[in-house]
């Protein structure tokens, strides 16, 4: 699975291969923790998929602004959010990201322009749009990304956000992280004609595939299609095609895939496919193997601060609802 | 002092906003030429078509985009040509708008505001006319307005664009014409505030929207009578001034709600259950609810107006709480 390159750069191939283990660590980690009851809400895991987090989102620079999704934990990690905040916010605690009001699905860090996971799919992707019409109204030279999963190619708003996407020619990255499956339904299945990529074509959206594996592969075209649009060519879509080596939820088993075919997925593990390169160019196994333990043991002390964290103030449930009216019916004494 | 109609008062707000917040901008199907009523005529020659943005027929991306567009920094003001069709953006709205400020546990807001126009209209049938402001009202995190007078279109929707949050702004398309004699210098409305119609000892009836009218009618006659009736305009209906009406009914004992909306599980519902558990031992009559029936709006105008609570309705129903006898309390 190695993929030697003559211009391999095994420096930065050794980097994405650190951010990876970090993105697989803190979902290992998230998973025991909901095992244990600590992580309190359905969490949706990445694993196999953490090429397209790094080689996407490290493309992006931090003034760029990012949407996300319900599986989105690899994006926000990238995008530099801290993970003891966010394990924290999976933990229903004070100090996460979302003061604990969000939880997964709802993660999102402003102060490194990750502007939200999102629990509806491909409700992101015209908020993406939207969020590119300010930075064209306000002449800004950044990107909206905004990362989607293949389900989402047959909603609405994959249409209708796409097709204002380029009737305003804004500067937006549109990523299907095609991980295979639409929750538990192989999208293939669910699915008319040749795919995302053919679809964007069809509404003016130059579209590009890429091997969702390949951390390099992914960056490269990330940071391609980000100087594109930097440069004025409108609205660029990628198609990133990875496979979901776990369930859909933590709690999903995936019963509905046999065994010997996820056995030959693992084999394209992206974190492995990335360790094999660099060991075949000479990187010692010790350097790749504390990239591991640095991550899990990162991530394991994330939990433990998150365990140790207080409960949000009451006072939390009735901030930030809006600024006018009580939300409290009882407010009103007679 | 300026004549404006409801419509043009619309108008000056968005454009007086505009020229003081070069962040407020407006999207909507046909804005450059006008909007489906006229009500951005003019506009795109002054602000141009960035600002003055035409769409796509595509709800969800508008109001999508307006959701993504106030996250990152912008004031966006949505038309949605019909309050119906807004339905086609429900997501965008309910589980988007309304919700990111408080999920994202105050990290960023949602300055948005969506025009809904609404109600019965020349015949316009089920599709094009209904009342549905209890359903916004029902959904934490958004403010519903529903001015029912040019002034307090022009103010409440100058301070529903300067809100932080999501406002659902409901003009009623049967008010376009309706003229006031308005000031040069009009400052925005307080949102959440209530406003006497006329003053009265015998009942007070609280409506909103174009139903004012009708119950400003029916004081008029019930007037004739010698029956003194207070009309409260609830100009918005979340927040909604139950101080003003739990204040009015507390002296006249009396309570009609009228709206135009189908009467279950509306708005009206809300104002009558919170006077009567506020007020029970004060009510001279029970509480009394005027709405819709629960039927589609048809389109022959006969059909129609047998849905409208008109100023008759409202009238009779103050005179049967002035007959009512309630059971003596021991």
């Amino acid at each position: 699975m190695s993929n030697p390159r003559p211009n391999l750069d095994l420096e930065r191939l050794a980097d994405r291969h650190r951010r990876m283990h970090r993105i697989r660590a803190f979902e290992e980690q998230a998973v025991a923790a909901l095992e244990e009851g600590l992580v309190l809400g359905a969490i949706h895991p990445s694993i196999g998929q953490e090429a397209c987090a790094v080689g996407v989102v490290g493309s992006l620079a931090r003034e760029d602004l990012l949407l996300s999704t319900h599986r989105g934990h690899g994006h926000t990690l990238e995008k530099g959010a801290s993970a003891a905040a966010m394990m924290r916010e999976l933990f229903g605690r004070e100090g996460g990201n979302c003061g604990g009001k969000g939880g997964s699905m709802h993660i999102a860090d402003f102060s490194v322009g990750m502007l939200g996971a999102n629990g509806v799919v491909g409700a992101n992707i015209n908020i993406a749009a939207g969020a590119a019409h300010a930075v064209r109204l306000r002449g800004e030279r950044r990107i909206v990304c905004c990362i989607f999963g293949d389900g989402a190619v047959n909603r609405g708003p994959f249409l209708e956000g796409l097709n204002w996407a380029r009737v305003f020619d804004l500067p937006v990255l549109l990523v299907c992280e095609d991980n295979a499956f639409a929750a538990t339904t192989r999208t293939a299945a669910m699915t008319g004609g040749p795919g995302p990529g053919a679809r964007a074509e069809a509404l003016g959206i130059p579209a590009h595939t890429v091997d969702g594996n390949d951390a390099d592969r992914v960056a490269d075209a990330a940071a391609e299609l980000r100087n594109r649009i930097l440069g004025g060519g409108g609205p660029q879509f990628l198609w990133a095609r990875t496979w979901r080596l776990t369930g859909h939820t933590a709690v999903d088993k995936a019963a509905y895939r046999d065994a010997e075919e996820v056995a030959e997925r693992w084999k394209d593990d992206p974190i492995a496919r990335a360790a094999a390169t660099l060991q075949a160019h000479g990187v010692a196994g010790e350097t790749l193997a504390g990239h591991r333990e640095a991550a899990v043991a990162e991530m394991h002390a994330a939990c433990e601060e998150a365990k140790a964290a207080p409960w949000p103030e009451t006072a939390a449930l009735y901030a930030d609802v809006q600024d006018v009216g009580d939300p409290r019916e009882a407010a009103f004494r007679w | 002092m300026v004549t404006t109609t409801y419509l043009e008062a619309g108008r000056r707000a968005l454009a007086e906003e505009m020229r003081r917040d070069p962040t407020v901008w407006a999207v909507g199907e046909d804005l450059g030429r006008g909007g489906v009523f006229g009500q951005y005529a003019g506009m795109v020659e002054e602000f141009g078509p960035l600002r003055i943005s035409d769409a796509p027929i595509s709800e969800a991306a508008i109001l999508g985009a307006a959701v993504g567009a106030a996250l990152a920094g912008t004031r966006p003001v949505v038309e949605m040509r019909f309050a119906d069709f807004a339905l086609c953006a429900v997501d965008e709205l309910v589980n988007q708008a309304a919700k990111a400020r408080y999920m994202f546990g105050g990290q960023g807001g949602v300055p948005l505001v969506v025009r809904e126009p609404m109600g019965m209209w020349r015949s316009s049938a089920a599709q094009h006319s209904q009342s549905l402001e209890a359903w916004y009202v029902h959904i934490p995190g958004l403010t519903v307005v529903a001015p029912s007078t040019p002034g307090d279109n022009l103010r409440l929707l100058k301070a529903a664009i300067r809100s932080d949050d999501p406002v659902v702004y409901m003009e009623h398309k049967d008010l376009w014409g309706i003229e006031e004699e308005l000031g040069e210098d009009e400052p925005p409305g307080a949102l959440g505030i209530a406003r006497t119609v006329c003053e009265g000892s015998d009942a007070t009836v609280v409506s909103w929207s174009a139903m004012v009218r009708h119950a400003g009618a029916a004081a008029e006659a019930l007037a004739e009578e010698g029956v003194s009736v207070e009309v409260i305009d609830l100009r918005t209906l979340w927040p909604w001034d139950r101080g003003a009406v739990l204040a009015s009914v507390r002296r006249t004992g009396r309570l009609v709600v009228a709206q135009e909306a189908v009467s279950a599980g509306g708005f009206g519902a809300e104002v009558a259950a919170t006077v009567s558990e506020a007020l029970f031992g004060k009510l001279k009559a029970p509480v009394k609810r005027l709405g819709a029936p629960r039927v589609p709006i048809p389109y022959a105008k006969p059909l129609e107006d047998m849905l409208r609570v008109g100023s008759d309705a409202i009238a009779a129903a103050v005179r049967a709480q002035l007959r009512a006898r309630l059971p003596k309390r021991t």
